[in-house]
């Protein structure tokens, strides 16, 4: 909304010297985002001149140029920059004639930009001033040629101050109104508003009219029928319609109701339609004018019929939706009520008689227009906030006096005028309720104040007030409107400080502990953490994690409609992004969610329970949790060289290894012990692959990415994903910790030939199974295969450490129970001792 | 060999010079095998000069061996004063050679460590640290700030069902956010699905599954139709909080939040509200924060928007609104991050970028 300073003056005391600034600042503090300000930055001398001669001058370059005599002030008279009254100005346009009168900036005007204007050498001449376009104003967009002042329809006095002439002096502040408040679509609004915030005095612009009462004297009858209200409102509470006859279609629109058009963003269309949309602007209600003789008899508002067609303004020909709300003649829809008029009766040059239509429609219904059809109009977007129904009949007057002031018309005394629009119901405010939603000690008189100078209306009911809202506030609705309200105009200053003492809390999840725990070791161990969108195309989604997807109905990317069901894809992503950029050595982990529903399962309620209660509890736990399994994920992609090559060392590439201890980072951190097994799953190497388990639960998948899904990336890519949901319940939820023996240890290795095919985890898990407690520590230290051994088989040596609790282990027992392993090894694998 | 006075005088060997026809042993012969002994071991300039010193001077062809053995053939009287002119000798050398082997072994060990000289500054680098995303390193310092004044960190599933996104946060079925333009929705059509728009359901879930009095801090990613640019991203993160408790006011709202400002931007932020509207508050407000130390000079900072929680949304809950209010704000983490560290354009915290985090490197500066 934007609101020219010298509009909002009329309604409300402004101060002589206020500044847009000033009015921002008086604005933001009730409630109103500024923007920006409009016009206004035009100073200096800028006068009206006359063209007493010119002289074409063809230049090297091609062009011609005017060197023109202009007289800036009355003969005998100092122009207004303190010079001659005739100057010499060069001039680059030709659409004038001598005689015509111009807009002139001499030398100390500083045009918008800045652009600053002094005497200046050009073309041979010294130019004093210049002779201005419409455009270098800010008037128009027209830089063709420069401002003739009569096709303005002016003819000023020689040396007239042209910035008031124009209004240029005045400058528009743009604020932002938020949706609860219609009422702020108007100067209307903006002026009590204003008056609210800073205690200037308000008059209201609908007071300053008289309409008449009359209901059924209008000469174009009207009638109301919704036969398909929505949510139960009817699509019209009020219809208003006056006449004015005899128009002159060629009457110019004055100056300055161009200019406060101009700065309030309006086109300037024909005088009818700008009185309408002056109306609109002055007192928030949207107006719609009919060429009375396109007409086709009285009006109708209705739904649409199925099939209707109309032509809009904008020359569109729209399909109708049956809960679409039409105004209508004897011949069909002539309007989309409250968003846009027709063509077929659209106001035009030979318009003399002139229907106002003022009305008062349901937001719900208009704002479901408007978006349907795509057509958010000044006029839509009031009815969407809410209109005064109350003021639709001193929008009409105010309309018609204009037409008949500034277009010559006459007005019919007649008016239809049907109003079916409810009170305001009143609201209770019981004392110290401001105080005690808000904190802030606001006394009862500030309290009247306030909601006085809304416009409410106040009763006392022993202690506590009764309110009425007026007509064009239906937002206040319950008592905490009306304490926002108070503080608002009050003063958010108000509110004093206050940190509130909560109960003790219980702290961090484990979840969330174990969860930053992972990342902090990732990030210790050479991960770099990524933040990707979790949204991926089918293909790679098939990729990595095929299965049921969650798909965006209207995607933001259409390649990538589905929710991730893995969080590999993106950090493949951004490997290659950063691959792109040079970096090539690389180690990235993401942890979050991930989307995975039920195959076939059902997800969501064909319900959608009402605001304001809660469901009952059996849809209430449908829609609690009739929702897919969204569980946080950790990944990571590694590439490139995991050392680089450098003094003494040489580089060691990454390779699967890189995936499996990652993923022992990753258990370490929730304290879970990570067994593998070898595996296939989608987009890994088939034979560099392992599964992931925590306590006999797959928890992931780690090893070497599949070659054909990381061609474009030299050497291998190693990743990891493991559902840390999983891993976390898998993982132990509290350690069984014992003292720490001090007795010696007997260590021993041991060295089993198995087949190639054999799994050497698989082995280790039977020599530590079958050796029993006192097996303290096994580890692989050497996997042999070549000469000495049958062919098909490998030689895995173990380092052995034995200990018992409580006394110092004898070399037969320890190898006692290294035999013990060794036979179930043999019996689980087909081991045997190495020779 | 002349005779030392001084020492003369004090050794009674003195008297020992011509007693028989054996060699009797003097002080002079003695303090001679001395010199030389002691010349030999200070002239040696290795370990094996200092042996063969040794073996030459206290070994057994040594001048003091020979006068060592000459103490057997002495008259007896003689023995004793002798003995201790030898021994004592023996004594000096020995000294001398332990001493001299104590230096060279230093020498010798400060010469093999210096020969082990490496340059430090050409480590081999076998293992770089990583790097936390810095919107984690500020969500988890907010957590904490919340956390120590007895608050919890609650989550919620970013694929929400309508109503807990919109209608029990009292906003209306018609409202303007609800179109596909502003949220997006997931098939199959009509069963209700979208993707957060905020992080605000928490809210209701929280109330929901823990009652009153509540005070969670809901941290998460959100989803719009925004599109990309320097100061927006379609997904991004939020921290919705909420307390909910009897008593309740917007001087507790402010309270809470200017604690958070001072904690992260330095004791003299403060928080400045401005009217606003959410279909989810009333009173709203717009919140602004002074931020005292930002580059390019303090000053006010939109950082989000708050208010007290609407009825509606108590109701939605199953709380009665008469015993029970309270307060729920929203904040941008991106946005936070944004202006706290200087950050022009946004895209560089989701194009995952390694010289992006690696700015901030592990923990919460």
């Amino acid at each position: 909304m934007r609101i020219p300073l010298s509009w909002l003056r009329e309604w409300a005391d402004l101060p002589a010297d206020a500044t847009p600034e000033a009015l921002h600042a008086a604005l933001v503090r009730v409630g109103f985002e500024e923007e920006t300000v409009h016009g206004g930055d035009l100073s200096g001398p800028v006068v009206v001149g006359e063209v007493l001669e010119l002289a074409e001058e063809p230049q090297k370059n091609g062009k011609t140029i005017r060197w023109c005599s202009v007289r800036v002030a009355p003969d005998g008279q100092r122009a207004a920059d303190g010079g001659e009254a005739v100057r010499g100005i060069v001039c680059g346009a030709r659409n004038f004639l001598v005689g015509d009168k111009v807009v002139v900036t001499l030398p100390g005007t500083v045009l918008p930009g800045p652009f600053p204007i002094a005497a200046r050498k050009t073309y041979g001449h010294v130019s004093d001033g210049m002779i201005a376009s419409g455009r270098e104003l800010g008037l128009s967009d027209e830089h063709e040629g420069i401002l003739r002042l009569t096709e303005l329809g002016l003819d000023p006095e020689v040396g007239t101050d042209a910035i008031r002439l124009l209004g240029l002096d005045d400058a528009a502040v743009e604020i932002n109104v938020t949706p609860d408040r219609g009422y702020a679509l108007s100067i209307r609004g903006i002026a009590r508003e204003y008056g609210a915030s800073t205690g200037a005095a308000f008059r209201d612009p609908a007071d300053a009219v008289t309409p008449p009462d009359e209901t059924d004297t209008g000469s174009v009858p009207v009638t109301l029928e919704d036969a398909a209200p929505i949510r139960g409102r009817d699509g019209c509470a009020v219809f208003v319609t006056r006449v004015v006859r005899g128009i002159d279609p060629a009457a110019r629109v004055p100056g300055w109701l161009a200019a406060r058009l101009r700065l309030a963003g309006i086109r300037s269309i024909s005088l009818a339609v700008d009185i309408t949309n002056y109306v609109m602007l002055e007192l928030g209600q949207p107006l719609h004018g009919y060429d009375l003789a396109r007409l086709d008899g009285g009006l109708a508002v209705r739904r649409a019929k199925p099939g209707e067609r109309l032509v809009t303004l904008d020359g569109q020909e729209r399909l109708l939706d049956p809960e679409d709300l039409v105004i209508a003649d004897g011949a069909g829809a002539v309007g989309l009520a409250g968003v846009m008029g027709g063509e077929r009766t659209e106001l035009s040059t030979g318009t003399t008689d002139v229907v106002i239509e003022a009305a008062n429609f349901d937001p719900v219904s208009i704002g479901r227009t408007a978006r349907r059809h795509r057509l958010p109009s000044e006029a839509s977007r009031r009815f969407e906030r809410g209109v005064d129904p109350a003021v639709a009949r001193a929008a009409a007057e105010r309309a018609v006096q204009l037409l008949v002031e500034l277009a010559g018309g006459t007005a019919e005394p007649g008016q239809t005028w049907i109003d079916r629009s409810l009170p305001p119901a009143p609201v209770d405010l019981p004392a110290g309720a401001v105080l005690a939603r808000t904190g802030a000690a606001i006394s009862d008189a500030e309290t009247h104040q306030a909601l006085t100078v809304l416009g409410c209306r106040l009763e006392r009911n022993g202690s506590d007030l009764v309110v009425t809202p007026p007509t064009w506030r239906p937002d206040l609705k319950e008592r905490v409107d009306l304490v926002e309200e108070v503080v608002r105009v009050v003063g958010y200053d108000r509110i004093p400080s206050v940190l509130p003492v909560a109960p003790a809390g219980r702290g961090l999840t484990r979840a969330q502990r174990l969860r930053r725990g992972v990342g902090l070791v990732l990030a210790a161990n050479g991960g770099v953490e990524v933040q990707s969108y979790p949204v991926v195309s089918a293909e790679q989604q098939d990729a990595f994690a095929p299965g049921p997807s969650m798909r965006i109905a209207n995607p933001l990317d259409a390649t990538a409609p589905l929710l991730r069901r893995s969080v590999l894809p993106g950090l493949l992503d951004a490997l290659r992004r950063n691959r792109g950029r040079g970096l090539v050595d690389l180690a990235l982990y993401e942890h979050g969610i991930v989307f995975r529903p039920l195959d076939g399962a059902q997800h969501g309620t064909a319900e959608l329970p009402p605001i304001a209660q809660r469901p009952p509890a059996e849809l209430l736990a449908r829609l609690r949790d009739d929702l897919p399994a969204q569980p946080w994920s950790v990944g990571a992609v590694l590439a490139g060289e995991r050392v680089a090559k450098q003094p003494g060392a040489p580089a060691v590439p990454t390779d699967w290894t890189d995936a499996i201890e990652a993923a022992r980072w990753i258990a370490a951190a929730v304290g879970a012990e990570l067994r593998t097994r070898q595996a296939v799953h989608p987009g890994f190497h088939p034979g560099r692959t392992a599964e992931l388990l925590v306590e006999g639960v797959s928890v992931g998948v780690a090893g070497e990415l599949h070659p054909d899904l990381t061609a474009d990336v030299p050497g291998r890519v190693a990743a990891v994903e493991i559902d840390l949901d999983a891993l976390i319940a898998a993982a132990p939820a509290s350690i069984t910790a014992r003292p720490i023996p001090s007795v010696p240890a007997a260590t021993q290795d041991l060295s089993l030939v198995v087949a190639e095919a054999v799994a050497a985890g698989d082995v280790l898990d039977a020599v530590r199974e079958g050796a029993g407690p006192l097996l303290e520590a096994i580890d692989l230290v050497d996997d042999y295969r070549g000469p000495g051994l049958p062919e098909g088989t490998k030689s895995l040596t173990f380092a052995l450490r034995f200990r018992a609790e409580d006394r110092t282990l004898t070399a037969a027992e320890a190898t006692a129970a290294k035999e013990q392993g060794v036979l179930l090894a043999t019996a689980r694998t087909g081991a045997r001792l190495r020779e | 060999m002349g005779a030392r006075a001084g020492e003369g005088a004090a050794a009674p060997s003195l008297d020992l010079g011509t007693v028989s026809g054996a060699p009797s042993i003097d002080q002079a012969e003695v303090d001679a095998a001395v010199d030389a002994a002691l010349q030999a071991v200070a002239a040696a300039a290795t370990s094996a000069d200092l042996k063969a010193a040794r073996i030459a001077h206290t070994g057994e062809a040594s001048p003091l061996a020979r006068l060592n053995a000459r103490l057997r053939d002495l008259p007896g009287p003689e023995k004793p004063a002798a003995g201790k002119l030898v021994g004592g000798a023996r004594g000096r050398v020995n000294g001398a050679v332990a001493a001299r082997e104590a230096q060279l072994l230093e020498v010798e060990r400060a010469a093999r460590l210096e020969a082990e000289r490496v340059d430090v500054t050409a480590a081999p680098v076998r293992h770089r640290p990583g790097a936390r995303h810095p919107l984690t390193l500020v969500r988890e310092r907010v957590e904490d700030v919340f956390v120590a004044m007895g608050w919890e960190i609650a989550e919620g599933p970013e694929l929400e069902h309508e109503w807990f996104n919109f209608d029990a946060l009292n906003i209306d079925p018609d409202h303007p956010a609800r179109s596909p333009q502003d949220t997006l929705f997931v098939e199959p059509e009509g069963a209700h699905l979208v993707m957060r728009t905020q992080t605000s359901p928490v809210q209701v879930r929280s109330l929901l599954d823990r009652g009153a009095p509540l005070y969670v801090l809901g941290p998460g990613r959100v989803y719009r139709t925004d599109e990309i640019d320097a100061t927006h991203l379609p997904v991004f993160n939020q921290f919705e909080g909420i307390a909910i408790d009897r008593g309740l006011t917007m001087a507790h709202l402010r309270g809470t939040l200017e604690h958070l400002a001072r904690l992260l931007f330095g004791e003299a932020a403060r928080i400045r509200l401005r009217p606003n509207f959410f279909p989810f508050t009333e009173p709203s407000a717009e919140m602004d924060v002074w931020h005292p130390t930002i580059k390019g000079g303090a000053r006010w900072i939109e950082w989000g928007g708050c208010g007290m929680v609407h009825p509606n949304v108590l109701r939605a809950a199953g709380l009665d609104p008469e015993e029970f209010q309270g307060f729920a704000f929203g904040l941008g983490i991106e946005r936070t991050l944004q202006f706290a560290e200087g950050l022009t354009d946004m895209r560089d915290m989701i194009e995952g970028d390694v010289r992006f985090s690696r700015q901030w490197g592990l923990t919460v500066k």
